[in-house]
């Protein structure tokens, strides 16, 4: 069966060549029609092919990892290799390593946004500055994650905490959302007209209360989406946490302060698990991988399209 | 990204008395809000200088001999001792991303042109957003299912026909040396290696580009279409003469950003690279990239200078995607309209 699509996969990309070859050929020719047949042919397909790429991986994750969803997974905690077990601590690992990250991300995003929509246009230097940030910003938004890893096992286990750790792992995590937020941020205030901001000055408000109580809230739906977007990035970030949250058989989490909640040692996280369960060699850890990836799956395009679903809403009304 | 000049003061010293209380805090929240901003620069700053200061040791060690040798020995017990030459990860970084997006760049321009020329207005938006789903898939369910799905098969209706078939003699010698050694290379049909690892990268990228590419061919102005339509132009004559033309700059941004995704990329590429540290003999051999050297060893490093060897690396790394990241940028805002 797998073959036999494989195959399909095969012979549509040979029409693709095929079409391609078609539309040059037509070129070569100057046969308009010809190779505009050549060139729809191959829009047509190329369109296919990636329609058929998705149902692909969405198939053979319902395939592989459905059949394994099941209460255990989400209430016992990841297995030795042999035994029954589940998912437990690394779902909770995830979402917590995840909401700390979050956390530090929308402060730091949102005040950093503010800044470049509110205050860098004021004067001819902070602008300066502005548009560097704005570049820095941008180039951070697609940096490879597997060096914003690096630059927190440096710069924060190797000189402050000094062993892996789950804080480690979710600032990792808050540097990758940063520029998301920060860009939404920045993008959704310059939409805001400038009599809102006249508004609040008419009122003698402060230009802080004017920017958290008037724009701030004019903004939020643009700001939700963005946060929304940086927590779908990140929820399945696993290069930064290799080294950093690393990944721990039990269940650390607890409500103890001074153990930062147990996220203040190695914590386990379904990218980690999934990473190593699908490298081993036993079939119970791999068919717990898959159920792994499935819920990442499920939950970032679950939060994807309650972004489309959000942010399509003011357009109807 | 209008800029807005002349903002009216919105300071509350504007006023004759202070209304609210508030306005005390006002320096401290604009203090705050710059000090976020600076937060940004000091990350990126932060990650060259500990990535400067982290691969300091190896690249002294090691100096030109760490970016022109293939040999990666962390073993002090074997003769020669430790030694780290990063060649064959950096070479499997350029050359997966490249084939990578030389696979996917014409298949994202064919999808962009579909969802903006062809595809019927019921189909455009749910195939629009089909595709944006595709971009947000993690990276590590492209590796599992590249890993589980795609390996396999890829071993079963590719590699191993191909390993079993001899170039005719009548294509010449020279065939048949350059089919050896330059294709095949040490071809293992386990449906891992270059090829395979670029392939799972193209289908990982060719989402994002797609994505993009539609958004720039919808800034088109309708009429500048319309009238090339008007004179008679079929689709293909379209969009090589009005719509990419028209987009040119920043759709070089855009491939460029597609690129600095396949050179970053982790999880993708480690589950299916093959992970040999030489240089790869042909696009079926196994191989390396700098970001599955990293992910496979680090955590595992055996002697500081293994630790070191790998975040020099990554400074690599960051050197390269740097570069290409600032030219997209680059070209990118300079489309956008001002």
């Amino acid at each position: 069966m797998a073959a036999m699509a494989g195959f399909g996969v095969l012979i549509l990309i040979a029409l693709l060549v095929l079409s391609a070859g078609v539309a040059g050929f037509g070129l070569l020719l100057r046969a308009r029609k010809l190779a505009n047949l050549g060139f729809v042919l191959f829009c047509v397909g190329g369109a296919v092919l990636a329609l058929a790429a998705l149902a692909a991986i969405l198939g053979s994750l319902l395939a592989n990892g459905f059949g394994g969803l099941n209460l255990a997974v989400f209430t016992q905690d990841t297995p030795a290799p042999g035994s029954p077990g589940g998912l437990r601590n690394a779902i909770l690992g995830s979402i917590a390593m995840c909401v700390v990250g979050m956390l530090i991300a929308v402060v730091v995003g949102v005040l950093a946004g503010t800044w470049l929509a509110e205050y860098s246009p004021r004067t001819r230097w902070t602008a300066a500055y502005g548009s560097v940030v704005r570049f820095v910003n941008d180039v951070l938004l697609s940096a490879p994650s597997i060096l914003v890893g690096l630059f927190i096992y440096e710069a924060l286990i190797l000189l402050v905490i000094h062993h892996f750790s789950g804080l480690a792992g979710a600032v990792a995590l808050a540097l990758l959302a940063v520029p998301v937020v920060t860009r939404t941020t920045e993008d959704v205030l310059r939409l805001q007209s400038k009599q809102l901001r006249e508004s609040g000055a008419a009122l003698g408000a402060p230009v802080w209360i004017t920017i958290r109580a008037i724009l701030w809230r004019a903004a939020s739906g643009g700001m939700i989406t963005g946060a929304l977007l940086a927590f779908a990035r990140i929820s399945g970030e696993t290069a930064p946490l290799l080294f950093t949250a690393l990944n721990n058989q039990f269940n650390g989490l607890n409500w103890q302060i001074q153990d930062g909640f147990g996220l203040n040692g190695p914590t386990a996280n379904i990218p980690v698990v999934i990473f190593n369960y699908a490298l081993s060699a036993y079939d119970d850890w791999r068919r717990l991988a898959w159920v792994g990836a499935l819920i990442i799956a499920i939950a970032v395009l679950g939060i994807n399209i309650l972004v489309r679903v959000l942010s399509a809403e003011p357009k109807r009304s | 990204m209008t800029s807005v000049p002349a903002e009216p003061p919105l300071s509350g010293r504007a006023q004759s008395r202070p209304v609210s209380r508030g306005s005390t805090f006002d320096p401290i929240f604009s203090f705050l809000c710059g000090a976020a901003a600076t937060l940004l620069l000091a990350t990126l700053t932060g990650v060259m200088i500990s990535l400067v200061i982290g691969g300091w040791p190896a690249l002294a060690k090691f100096g030109v001999g760490f970016l022109t040798s293939t040999r990666w020995n962390p073993s002090p017990d074997i003769a020669g001792g430790e030694f780290y030459g990063g060649a064959g990860p950096i070479l499997g970084t350029l050359i997966t991303a490249f084939v990578a997006l030389v696979l996917s760049l014409p298949i994202a321009i064919g999808v962009a042109v579909f969802l903006t020329e062809f595809c019927p207005r019921v189909l455009r938006r749910p195939i629009g957003i089909a595709v944006e789903l595709l971009a947000g898939v993690p990276s590590i369910v492209y590796g599992m299912w590249g890993l589980f799905v795609f390996a396999p098969l890829f071993s079963q209706i590719v590699e191993t026909p191909l390993a079993y078939w001899t170039p005719p003699p009548a294509l010449g010698p020279g065939f048949a040396d350059f089919w050896n050694n330059g294709v095949i290379g040490d071809l293992v049909p386990n449906g891992s290696g270059i090829l395979a690892a670029s392939i799972i990268l193209a289908i990982m990228i060719l989402p994002f580009m797609a994505a993009t590419l539609r958004e720039l061919f919808l800034t088109v102005p309708p009429k500048v279409r319309e009238s090339a339509y008007g004179v008679g132009c079929t689709p293909l004559e379209v969009v090589m003469s009005v719509t990419l033309p028209y987009v040119q700059r920043s759709a070089i941004g855009a491939v460029m950003l597609g690129l600095g995704r396949a050179l970053g990329e982790t999880m993708a590429v480690t589950f299916i690279i093959g992970n040999a540290h030489n240089f790869p003999k042909g696009l079926f051999s196994g191989g390396s990239t700098i970001a599955s050297t990293i992910a496979n060893e680090f955590a595992e490093a055996t002697t500081p200078l293994h630790t070191s060897a790998l975040i020099a690396l990554g400074l690599i790394l960051f050197i390269i995607t740097f570069a290409v990241l600032a030219i997209a940028r680059t070209l990118l805002n300079a489309q956008r309209p001002a």
